[in-house]
């Protein structure tokens, strides 16, 4: 594992430029949404944040859907790096996760004067997942490091993944029995501008989850790889 | 099959142990009752009239789930407690006996327990509160699948934590709203076959999901 | 028999095992000895199949069925009794003739009296002989035994030697001990761990 982790973390390791460029994407999507695309007319400014709430959640899901395949590659394969990579993938699902949650809150606020609504299921599903994937946390820390480990996290993680469409239907049949719909919102009918700013806003909260995702993982191997070293030294 | 006849004897081992020790069962039966008592008493009491009464029986529907879930994590503590003290789950482990066969066993086991659970709970529930009706019983047996089987394998996670008991509601709570919505649904519903479906589901999804990952939840 | 090339076991950054290689015949008697910490018992969990290599090989030609574990604890369940515990491993690992094996193997271990009494109830050595049933129970082609004389009587210790007395030579012995003059007459292979 050493050298090899040693090469992807050292000199030549793509995540500089990664940095720069979802820095750059997300600047360029700023620009658009407060500049370019229109306002809309019933919710004026607030529904801009749209352009960020939607793109989170879609990142918070491919995050938490990564850190899934990464941790079956780990139980199929047993290879030690899987169980790093499967973390980190949750770990920023989890922080954009609860970006969404604090986004969507926000635009609950402005486009309907109230900060939670049990009626807007994707707030609820990310609640609930929120609380899942905070568990895994208190999972992964409580238990000693090594492959036991590693093996809980992974499993663990892959029921989250499983615990999305289900959890989804489940909020779906309570809404209409439940708790009795009182907002109805219609799906935001774009424009070609707005629908442009929308991919663009995407692509850039993408890059910036998956530079993150970069980031942390060269740290954390640079911490272990430096933890080895020392180890090495004093034996 | 030997697996099912290993799943028949670790169901067995499950049984006898519970009946020698009699300490989980009775424990969940006192709690659940002292749950809805506790209930009762934290409820507002209802207007007098017809349509008060109504919207009470459906609300104390949820109560019931409530009851059922904490009282379930109660028992699913202890479920490998056995296994523990003697270090058993690695003899068992190491036979050639299928890892989930370990699983569906303890499954097997908790089901039955949760069965015995039900029936001191439902009536408990139709005395103080309000009657059950023939989909919530049907919603309580689909949602007991689904928490024997998740639960087994969440409770045999936490085994494997420092923090043990603190952690096992936290992993099983998330995942048990699904069930809630499913049985509330069921007892509550004008259309009951959408939920009770909808558990099937549930229990299809995770049970398979379980099976396949035991093995990784026990090996090092 | 069994096969180790580089054979290394970490625990995060925790190392167990240091690399090893290994190689044991069919029919071999191995000691395996070495102080506290140096990583006897991850060895012998390796070779029972209880973990799994971190870094390396390892290969054992058997498989769970025929292999016999003895651990620092007694792999039993404290509430049913020495003859209800055996039942239940009998049956796991398909033994033949379960119980006339099972009684043969309590009396050999002095046990036989003491067959219906919970295994909380039992002593140190008594529960040591339990659980050495336990590992024999199946009759296993490859047998590892991790300190096996600990908590063991004088009687007990003497039953044990005799026991592996007499596996030696037609099966494969794996024994970690501080003892190693006790087997020296035994051994057909020795491994120290440091």
């Amino acid at each position: 594992m050493s050298t090899s982790s040693l090469n992807r973390s050292g000199f030549g390791s793509p995540v500089p430029l990664l940095a720069v460029l979802a820095s750059g994407l997300v600047g360029i999507a700023l620009a658009l949404v407060f500049f370019v695309a229109p306002e809309d007319a019933d919710q004026g400014l607030s529904q801009k944040i749209f352009y960020f709430h939607v793109p989170i959640a879609l990142t918070a899901y491919a995050c938490f859907g990564w850190g899934a395949f990464k941790a079956l590659l780990l139980l199929w394969r047993k290879e030690e790096r899987y169980d790093l990579e499967s973390y980190v993938a949750v770990h920023q699902g989890t922080i954009f996760g609860a970006l969404t949650l604090a986004t969507g809150s926000i635009w609950a606020k402005a486009s309907w004067g109230h900060w939670w609504l049990w009626s807007e299921n994707q707030l609820v599903l990310f609640l609930v997942l929120f609380l899942f994937y905070s568990a895994y946390f208190m999972l992964r820390f409580s238990i000693e490091e090594g492959p036991r480990r590693a093996n809980i996290s992974a499993v663990y993680a892959l029921f989250g993944i499983a615990l999305v469409p289900v959890s989804f239907l489940a909020i779906r049949l309570a809404e209409n029995v439940i708790h009795p719909t009182v907002f109805t919102r219609e799906g935001p009918q774009m424009t070609g501008t707005m629908f442009f700013t929308f991919c663009v806003a995407w692509v850039a909260i993408s890059a910036l989850a998956y530079a993150l995702y970069r980031l942390e993982l060269l740290g954390k191997r640079l911490d272990s790889n430096l933890r080895e070293l020392r180890e090495a030294l004093s034996s | 099959m030997t697996f099912l006849a290993d799943v028949a004897t670790l169901a067995r081992k499950d049984l006898r142990l519970e009946l020698r020790a009699r300490d989980t069962l009775p424990a969940m039966l006192l709690f659940v009752v002292s749950t809805l008592v506790v209930f009762r008493f934290a409820l507002p009491e209802g207007a007098d009239d017809v349509a008060a009464q109504g919207a009470d029986d459906v609300a104390a529907q949820g109560l019931l789930w409530v009851a059922l879930v904490f009282t379930a994590l109660l028992g699913l503590a202890r479920a490998w407690a056995p296994e523990r003290e003697g270090g058993a789950l690695e003899g068992l482990v190491l036979a050639p006996t299928d890892r989930s066969a370990i699983w569906l066993g303890k499954s097997a086991a908790v089901f039955i327990f949760l069965c015995a659970l039900d029936a001191v709970a439902l009536p408990a529930f139709a005395l103080f509160f309000a009657p059950v009706n023939l989909s919530t019983v049907a919603g309580v047996l689909l949602a007991n699948l689904g928490i024997c089987a998740i639960g087994t394998l969440l409770a045999a996670m936490a085994a494997a934590s420092r923090t043990r008991e603190l952690i096992l509601p936290l992993l099983f709570l998330p995942l048990a709203i699904p069930l809630v919505v499913g049985g509330v649904g069921a007892s509550v519903s004008a259309e009951p076959a959408r939920f009770l479906a909808f558990l099937g589901l549930y229990d299809g999804v995770f049970a398979i999901l379980c099976w396949a990952s035991f093995e990784y939840v026990v090996s090092e | 028999m069994i096969s180790a090339r580089a054979l290394e076991k970490r625990y995060g950054r925790k190392r167990a095992l240091r690399p090893l290689d290994l190689d044991v015949a069919s029919g071999s008697f191995l000691v395996v000895t070495g102080a506290n910490g140096s990583g006897k018992t991850t060895l012998l969990r390796l070779l029972a199949g209880l973990a799994g290599p971190s870094r390396g090989t390892l290969e054992v030609e058997v498989d769970r069925g025929r292999l016999g574990y003895l651990g620092h604890e007694a792999l039993v369940y404290r509430e049913l009794t020495a003859l209800e515990n055996l039942d239940l491993y009998g049956r796991l690992y398909r033994v033949p003739e379960r119980r006339e094996r099972i009684g043969m193997l309590l009396e050999r271990f002095g046990l036989w009296e003491a067959r219906g009494e919970r295994a909380s109830a039992l002593s140190r050595g008594m529960l040591q002989r339990l659980a050495l049933c336990r590992a024999l129970l199946h009759d296993p082609d490859l047998l590892v035994l991790d300190e096996p004389f600990t908590a063991l009587d004088v009687q007990g210790a003497a039953l044990l030697d005799h026991q592996l007395a007499e596996l030696g030579g037609t099966r494969t012995v794996v024994v970690s001990t501080h003892e190693p003059e006790r087997l020296q007459r035994l051994a057909s292979a020795r491994l120290a761990l440091t």
